[in-house]
């Protein structure tokens, strides 16, 4: 190793630059290719009949007529599927007491969400599969639905696995210090809020699908996967459907988005793969929109009644609080749905200096689509609890919410330590990023103008959060538990005979900029141009073995790696360019393409000894044995979680008349340790911010009285869009994790982990001279104009 | 909204008809005894058949019917073919001149891709209750011009809303043109929307027209069709003061749905006229 000096400060480092993506182009010019664009001889498509009812037992399915209809080939029950597929179970051992039931491809006997795939029809096309689905028909018998996750729990509650004999999933509790006691002390201050976070869910751009083709002389499957982590599926489609895990390849290339809802086990791509297998011909599933709102897995849906103690002097003594949260009728296979309630449990006041802390979550089952992991998970829960209290505190007592933060925040020298939860932190900067927020937002003028609008009716107000993020996760997240899901990333590095690189790596791009980043640590460290560079990623038969990207680990984990790799392609290249040019390694460099002398002096080309080593090998000494491909591993050891940290704030202005909030502007300092693009990181934030501003303010899944999802369209569900977004400012400081070469930690999910926070507490900062407060989001018109009707009495 | 429960991706088999005149479209909408249906812009029509809540045996394109193009003035009115797409309206100087309120409506019809394949006709066809060109025509006092099998008949767009999604078209018809009446000087026109996402349907719209006859309003995103309320026109007209005017509201039966209650509507309503007025036409 040469060192991080040298690998960030030479010439073309490329870490640090603000490169323009090598993919960008080929997206552009509509050249990608999603799992749509898959075509394949003999393809055939499937086509689902779902569950109307959110509860409801199958009491008889005739295809008769159904299998009748033009162009169809197959009709499958869940009867019929499982013969071919073992059910599965979302739980892990390191959740203790997660329970949760067999869930199969389609239903069998009970379906238990509206949208629960029931039967499969395949056919020549879509629209005929479509049509045969209008003829298939199923007998239900409708049952009593849970659907409210606060009466989910009480005695009369329909079960939904009456062998469980209640509807609880999980629950856990944490205590730390004596929270009774801390908040019995004289002079604290008690503020105490009831916070309800809506269902929402990921909206990508390219929906679910899957072209799965079967090839019956190897016992082969081939699975075109819109996905974030192909090893992990090819494991389970082995697993489930009975074949060698060597006997399926997984190939994500192109991903139009994921968001956290592509690393999950969705029937109906289990059930296409189990279709593929039994007809022996390519099968693709696409889901559509529709489809997409009712089994797409949601996110949040969480009630919090929380409390925090404060002294006149701006100490905080401690937070108590109880999170009850719905996530369907199953856990979520193989990551479960009780991450996102441990996440809150884990992270909530993970910024600030708490010696008193007390957490319960209760996970329950319901009849909604499967509620799991969607970017930052748990995360805006968290930082609403605690932010929202501490910015509620902060008007109690008088005191500007940027002080209270101050005072409380952990300093930026006090680290490595604890959370109250008990999260080891490290490289955190949580007061810098806070200073530099309130310079770069201006705030002083931004509070004058806040009263100066007010002189005229016009109620703006500001919002902060401080917080973590759960970045770059060890064996300590999935591995341990149970689950198939690689906690290392892998990368390989060639030089090719013409002196450019081939690199591949088991981390996947989504939309993001993996590849771009993966190139550009490669050509940085190696010393290649960065043109120089081919990227591989997502195909199980081509890349290294890992995890995927998703819990913001791509950059941290699999860019390591790559640095790793590239770094022992270079030893290994200046071993050979060293008995060549009669010298020693440490004489010698790689700058731009070449091999040179460390002043970057040019000795000879990248591609003269590439192809001296692969064309002319006679003319090498005979012991030397030349190795120009590299791969390296890499995993977080002496942490379960790399946390990043970051400082946001809102400026909003609440229409009083109609409830309408509009977010004015958006600021955010983030640290997540050395940034490789500043270019994509800021995007990545951008993006982050605007969802979590569309959970904030638009996004939510309703459902009726009778487990109907009522709004799952484009037009009805409502996304936040261009016209309405503010300005996001982003700024950084860099403070690079301890844990690697690198330095980098994630940054893909801080937005929406941290945007949430910062809009309520900046609508609440422009109803307080109402007197209303509003703690539900999203904060719809409505919910705004029924907080000032409170208000007003 | 969706009785069909599973994917629906793809339109069911239908045939595609695109006659040359307006007499063959006629003819192929009477022969199709109700199954087929005239297609203008498609951006309803089109999503409703891929979610198979519409499943029309054939689709008679309106594309090629030049009796349904065109915008020309005739003293006082203008004629607006029902083939004219909004970016066509929006492009023109005669219409922005001689209806102010288009140029006021049409930036809020939702995005650029939609206004450039969306029709007039199209819209006053469908008539969706959130839609702004329906209100435009109340407000305005339109003329809806229809050709059908007996010939050609003129309803005023007063009569022509009757209920959710019903219009007093027959389905042999076909709308022809619209016919507006052309702003005067002494005119004054105001317009306010009320969504939370620009270009989305209103959740409340207000659309004010005042001549010497006194103001017409009519409204849109409030209930199962655009509607007029003759009372609180006429309280406007007596008292210029909109918060004497506003308890004629309640007449309306407010829609309620997961983006508001109707009551939320109502108070929104209210906002909506209020705010159109006070930046009416100068």
């Amino acid at each position: 190793m040469t060192g991080p000096t040298h690998i960030f400060d030479k010439p073309n480092r490329y870490i640090g630059q603000s490169a323009p993506r090598a993919d960008a182009a080929r997206l552009l010019q509509g050249r990608g290719r999603y799992v749509d664009d898959v075509s394949l001889p003999r393809m055939v498509h499937a086509s689902f009949v779902r569950s109307p009812h959110a509860h409801a037992r199958i009491t008889a399915i005739d295809t008769t007529a159904a299998k009748s209809c033009p162009g169809v080939v197959a009709i499958y029950t869940g009867a019929d599927l499982a013969q071919h597929v073992t059910p599965y179970v979302g739980v892990l051992t390191h959740l203790a007491g997660l329970r949760s039931a067999p869930q199969h491809p389609l239903a069998l006997d009970v379906a238990r969400w509206q949208g629960e795939p029931v039967v499969m029809v395949i056919a020549t096309s879509r629209a005929l599969a479509e049509d045969a689905c209008e003829h298939v028909m199923v007998d239900y018998d409708p049952l009593p639905a849970t659907l409210d996750a606060e009466t989910a729990l009480s005695a009369d509650a329909p079960l939904i696995h009456p062998e469980f004999g209640s509807n609880l999933a999980w629950e856990r509790v944490v205590n730390a210090g004596n929270i009774d006691a801390a908040f019995a002390t004289p002079g604290v201050k008690i503020v105490e809020r009831e916070f309800r976070f809506g269902r929402h869910t990921g909206v990508t751009l390219e929906s679910r699908g899957t072209v799965c083709d079967f090839d019956p002389s190897e016992e082969y499957l081939t699975v075109y996967y819109s996905g974030q982590a192909p090893h992990m599926m090819q494991v389970i489609f082995s697993k489930h459907l009975g074949l060698p895990e060597e006997n399926i390849r997984v190939i994500s290339n192109d991903v139009g988005g994921s968001f956290g809802i592509k690393i999950h086990t969705y029937g109906d791509e289990i059930a296409t793969a189990a279709a593929a297998k039994l007809l022996r011909r390519p099968v693709k599933f696409i889901a559509d929109r529709f489809e997409s709102f009712v089994t797409d897995i949601h996110a949040r849906d969480h009630v919090v009644r929380a409390r925090m103690g404060v002294t006149e002097a701006g100490t905080i003594v401690g937070i108590d609080f109880d999170d009850l949260t719905g996530i369907g009728p199953f856990s979520m296979y193989p990551r479960t749905s009780a991450i996102e309630c441990n996440q809150v449990l884990n992270l909530t006041g993970a910024p600030y200096v708490l010696e008193n802390y007390r957490a319960r979550g209760r996970v329950v089952f319901q009849n909604k689509t499967l509620m799991c992991q969607y970017r930052a998970v748990g995360h805006p829960i968290a930082m609403a609890i605690c932010d929202g209290l501490l910015e509620d505190a902060a008007r109690l007592i008088g005191m500007d919410p940027v002080d209270l933060r101050l005072r409380n925040l952990m300093a930026d020298d006090s680290y490595p330590r604890a959370s109250a939860s008990g999260m080891k932190l490290d490289d955190l900067s949580h007061q810098a990023a806070l200073r530099k927020l309130t310079q770069i937002m201006d705030y002083d003028t931004l509070r004058a103008d806040q009263a100066e609008a007010r002189k005229r009716g016009v109620y703006r107000g500001i919002g902060f959060v401080s917080m973590v993020e759960v970045t770059n996760p060890s064996p300590m997240f999935y591995g341990i538990g149970g689950a198939p899901i690689a906690s290392q990333d892998g990368a390989t590095v060639r030089l090719d005979a013409g002196g450019a690189l081939h690199v591949s790596s088991s981390i996947t791009e989504q939309g993001q900029g993996t590849n771009a980043i993966l190139a550009q640590i490669a050509a940085g460290v190696f010393g290649v141009d960065l043109n120089r560079v081919k990227v591989t990623t997502g195909d199980t038969a081509t890349t290294p073995y890992g995890g995927g990207t998703w819990a913001s680990r791509g950059a941290g984990i699999g860019g390591e790696a790559m640095l790793q790799a590239a770094q022992a392609l270079k030893d290994q290249v200046l071993e050979v360019a060293a008995v060549m040019l009669q010298t020693t390694p440490d004489k010698l460099d790689i700058q731009n393409g070449n091999v040179t002398d460390p002043d970057g002096t040019k000795r000879m080309t990248l591609a003269d000894l590439a192809r001296t080593v692969y064309y002319r090998g006679n003319e090498l000494p005979s012991d030397l044995k030349p190795e120009l491909i590299a791969t390296r591993h890499y995993r977080v050891t002496d942490f379960p979680f790399v946390f990043t940290n970051g400082a946001m704030a809102a400026q909003v202005e609440v229409d009083i008349e109609t409830g309408f909030v509009k977010v004015l502007h958006f600021w955010a300092v983030e640290d997540c340790g050395r940034v490789i693009n500043p270019m994509l990181v800021d995007e990545q934030i951008r993006g982050g911010v605007v969802q979590g501003i569309g959970g904030a303010l638009y996004e939510e899944c309703h459902y009726s009285p009778e487990g109907q999802m009522l709004n799952a369209t484009m037009a009805d569900y409502m996304v936040p869009m261009a016209a309405e977004m503010p300005d996001i400012t982003v700024a950084h400081i860099e403070t690079p994790t301890k844990t690697s070469v690198l330095g980098a930690k994630g940054a893909g999910e801080a937005g929406t982990g941290g945007a949430p926070a910062a809009i309520l507490n900046a609508v609440n900062d422009a109803l307080a001279p109402l007197g209303a407060s509003l703690w539900q989001m999203p904060m719809t018109p409505e919910r705004v104009l029924t907080a000032l009707d409170a208000a007003a009495g | 909204m969706f009785s069909v429960m599973g994917g629906t991706m793809k339109a069911p088999d239908f045939d595609y008809l695109r006659p040359a005149t307006l007499d063959a479209a006629i003819a192929l909408l009477a022969s199709s005894d109700g199954d087929a249906m005239p297609l203008a812009g498609g951006q309803s029509l089109m999503p409703m058949m891929n979610f198979r809540v519409a499943s029309p045996s054939a689709l008679i394109d309106l594309a090629d019917l030049a009796e349904l193009r065109g915008i020309s003035r005739d003293g006082s009115s203008i004629r607006i073919g029902a083939m004219t797409r909004y970016a066509e309206l929006a492009a023109s100087a005669e219409v922005m001149a001689a209806l102010p309120l288009f140029g006021m409506a049409l930036p809020h019809i939702a995005h650029d891709a939609i206004r450039n394949r969306g029709t007039l006709g199209g819209t006053i066809a469908l008539g969706d209750p959130a839609a702004e060109m329906p209100a435009l025509a109340l407000a305005l006092g339109a003329k809806i011009e229809l050709a059908g099998p007996d010939g050609t008949r003129v309803i005023d767009a007063d009569e022509f809303y009757l209920g959710y999604y019903e219009t007093a078209r027959a389905p042999d018809e076909l709308i022809v043109a619209i016919h507006y009446p052309v702003a005067l000087s002494d005119h004054r026109f105001g317009f306010h929307e009320l969504t939370q996402r620009h270009g989305d349907y209103a959740l409340a719209g207000a659309v004010v027209a005042r001549t010497a006859q006194g103001h017409r309003v009519a409204f849109f995103g409030v209930a199962d069709r655009p509607l007029r309320l003759p009372a609180l026109e006429q309280a406007l007209n007596t008292n210029p003061d909109v918060q004497s005017a506003l308890h004629h509201l309640s007449a309306i039966a407010f829609t309620g749905d997961v983006k508001a209650s109707a009551a939320t509507r109502q108070r929104l309503a209210a906002v909506a006229l209020t705010r159109a007025l006070q930046g009416m036409t100068q």
